[in-house]
């Protein structure tokens, strides 16, 4: 027997998977590494053994200097990472909406698949096309908002242009999509949900939101811990609303990490320093990844 | 097979052949693109040797872009823009120097009001192919109504706000979001009041943002913020939803680049518009605008650099040259190019040809991650004017950071 026919079985997998585990380092794996070696670099994005105008090399190492200047001398960070926060917690508003909506068209009427499709399409529009249309929503002199505010007798809101206010308006932007899809998962979910203990529930006695929370909600479990991950490292990732919204404004408060690292590396030609944002911002989503895999094998294992 | 390596062959020599030239070009636009194109045409009839490649980048795109291929795969024309974004790359010596082109093509003479902008330790790094005039966009019809004359000093500029405030017309219109119109308020300000000389040493960075002469600057700011003589929520718009309040006769006046030009005339208002320089401050401080120039150069990668060093020179070819200037909506740096025919290019030009010393705006003379502070601060600055100190004492740490310590 050949060495091949002895160990085929064993090999054969790892023969499959190599491909896509190739790309994937050289795409995925070797990308976050190589930009944690830039993080500990200052670097301008051009030649590495060039010179700058003024005198000093274009690359050079200044260990954990970034992430000093990051923590200790940058205001902007941390109106980044409270926006990063405000946008963590806020966002997964979206989530019960969707619920919601999507307890409202599982029934069985007439036209509800249509009415289906149109919540489902602010999805399926991209995110600039969302941007621009709540852009023109919030504009203070011509947008649908003033017009609203302005039957009811009151004053225009900024709403963009209020430093305070700004986050505010591009999270309940990313509402749109993303409570489309929380209810495409919720959908779906409910599709799985066991008709048996529904009968047996309402034998018990119970209706309207005792069903909901002690009998449809326990069975929603996975769709809830899926929707909640997605939302989460969706709003951390969130950038395409801002650029289109704000570009980050006014006067940088609405950044998040995700913005500010795109503004320092490709605009301020300071790779190193956006390298470092963009690690901070990985070991952010980490924690989230971790808890998302626990539970996932954690329930796997109960399941089982 | 033989066939096969002859054609390919035949395809890479003609790729690196001495009679290819590779242009990377920013000219996206309906209307510069095809200015570009006039342009290209006009020198391929000129030297039908050369075979001219363009590569074309959308306009925004670019500007990342260049990096790359600079460095990478360089082209051996690039289109860019003068000031301290040329000399970036000067400084990374990814730009030839062409004082021979200059000197040969005699454009020493005809390009002489622009020179300086190209200019970097007396060496030419590139040439300049349009620019054009910034000023005050104004509506003639409402100030006609109200009696009003072109401002020609502070005092009357602040008179004329007044006026048009009290009429409930807004009398600046601006939209801020993108921060660089804020820049424009500046570079005029402090021109006017502190002159060329100091506005160029502020943007290499020798000057404090703390420095007294500066508070001058955001004091006659101040003066026009505090009666809010500027449109309300300017921080929600682009530059162009700004336009809206002033085609639709609500706000009078716009200190605004000559792009803003074709907006109006497709608006249907062209004919209500009128155009006035930006008025003196001081006395005796020589007066100086802004006019961005958009040039050319020759990356140090260049395969082709003969061939590309005619390109250049071809500007000094004074029909090509009106042309591509003219199309573009830009005047021509060349000054044996025909006179613009647009009133407003027209007024641009005699503006420009008075004007004791050109800059090439804020975001363009400024370094890169300098501007984007700063306009940041000055856009603050607009909307909460009371934060100056604070404003001042985090642009000056970011200067030090970036130019180092005075």
């Amino acid at each position: 027997m050949t060495f091949w026919e002895r160990n085929q079985l064993k090999l054969a997998p790892f023969l499959f998977l190599a491909p896509a585990i190739l790309i994937f380092l050289i795409y995925v794996i070797y990308p976050i590494i190589d930009s944690i070696w830039v993080s500990f670099h200052e670097w301008n994005g051009m030649d590495k053994n060039g010179i700058r105008g003024n005198g000093n090399p274009n690359w050079s190492w200044v260990g954990l200097k970034n992430y000093i200047i990051l923590f200790t001398d940058d205001e902007e960070f941390y109106v980044s990472l409270f926006n990063n926060i405000r946008w963590l917690l806020f966002s997964l508003v979206a989530i019960p909406i969707g619920l919601l909506l999507a307890l409202f068209v599982n029934q069985r009427i007439l036209g509800m698949r249509y009415i289906k499709s149109l919540f489902y399409f602010p999805f399926v529009i991209n995110a600039v096309v969302i941007g621009v249309i709540f852009t023109w929503f919030y504009n203070p002199k011509y947008g649908a908002l003033t017009y609203v505010l302005s039957l009811f007798g009151l004053d225009p809101i900024p709403v963009l242009a209020d430093e305070n206010l700004a986050t505010y308006g591009i999270i309940i932007a990313s509402f749109f999509p993303g409570i489309a899809y929380t209810m495409i998962l919720y959908i779906t979910g409910l599709t799985g949900v066991n008709r048996e203990m529904v009968e047996a529930g309402r034998i018990d006695g119970a209706s309207g939101f005792t069903m909901l929370w002690h009998v449809i909600l326990p069975q929603l479990k996975p769709a809830t811990l899926i929707a909640v991950v997605v939302t989460i490292v969706g709003s951390l990732r969130s950038f395409d609303l801002i650029a289109v919204m704000t570009a980050g404004g006014p006067w940088g408060s609405s950044e998040v990490l995700a913005y500010k690292m795109y503004q320092e590396s490709l605009f301020n030609y300071r790779m190193g320093y956006g390298a470092a944002i963009a690690t901070i911002l990985f070991l952010i989503m980490d924690i989230y990844i971790a808890w998302f895999l626990y539970r996932l094998f954690k329930n796997e294992k109960s399941e089982k | 097979m033989k066939k096969l390596i002859t054609l390919v062959f035949l395809f890479t020599s003609t790729v690196v052949s001495a009679g290819t030239l590779v242009v990377n070009s920013n000219q996206s636009g309906e209307s510069s693109k095809a200015a570009f194109d006039a342009y290209v045409d006009a020198f391929r009839a000129a030297h039908p040797e050369v075979t001219v490649v363009v590569n074309e980048f959308e306009h925004e795109a670019y500007k990342t872009a260049i990096r790359n291929f600079l460095t990478a795969e360089a082209p051996d024309v690039a289109i860019w823009f003068a000031g301290n974004r040329m000399k970036f790359f000067v400084d990374q010596n990814l730009f030839q120097d062409v004082s021979d082109v200059w000197a040969d093509a005699g454009l020493n003479d005809s390009m002489a009001s622009t020179k300086g902008a190209l200019t970097v330790d007396g060496k030419q790094f590139g040439v300049p192919w349009g620019y054009y005039q910034w000023g005050v966009y104004y509506r003639k019809d409402l100030f006609d109504n109200l009696g009003l004359n072109v401002p020609r000093n502070w005092e009357e500029f602040k008179w004329v706000c007044a006026m048009l405030k009290k009429n409930d017309i807004t009398p600046i219109t601006i939209g801020t979001k993108f921060l660089w119109t804020a820049g424009g308020w500046f570079d005029y300000l402090n021109l006017r009041i502190n002159g060329y000389k100091f506005h160029m040493d502020l943007t290499a960075g020798k000057i404090s943002y703390e420095d007294p002469r500066l508070d001058a600057v955001f004091d006659h700011w101040r003066e026009l913020i505090d009666p809010g003589y500027f449109l309300e929520d300017h921080a929600s718009f682009s530059w162009q939803d700004a336009q809206a309040p002033q085609i639709n006769g609500e706000a009078a006046m716009y200190l605004i680049g000559n792009f803003y030009v074709p907006t109006l005339e497709s608006a249907g208002v062209v004919d209500k518009m009128d155009f006035f320089q930006f008025p003196t401050i001081y006395k005796g401080v020589g007066v100086a605008e802004d006019a961005p120039t958009d040039t050319m150069h020759i990356p140090s990668g260049a395969k082709n650099v003969e061939d590309a060093k005619k390109f250049l020179a071809f500007m000094s070819n004074a029909e090509a040259a009106t042309n591509w200037a003219k199309m573009a909506g830009m005047l021509s740096p060349n000054k044996n190019a025909d006179k613009p025919e647009n009133r407003f290019s027209v007024m641009g030009a005699k503006m420009l040809a008075a004007a004791d010393d050109i800059a090439q705006f804020w975001d363009r003379d400024a370094n890169p991650d300098m501007a984007s502070a700063s306009m940041e601060g000055f856009q603050e600055f607009m909307v909460k004017p009371d934060r100056e100190d604070k404003i001042r004492s985090r642009l000056e740490k970011e200067r030090e950071r970036i130019h180092g310590s005075l």
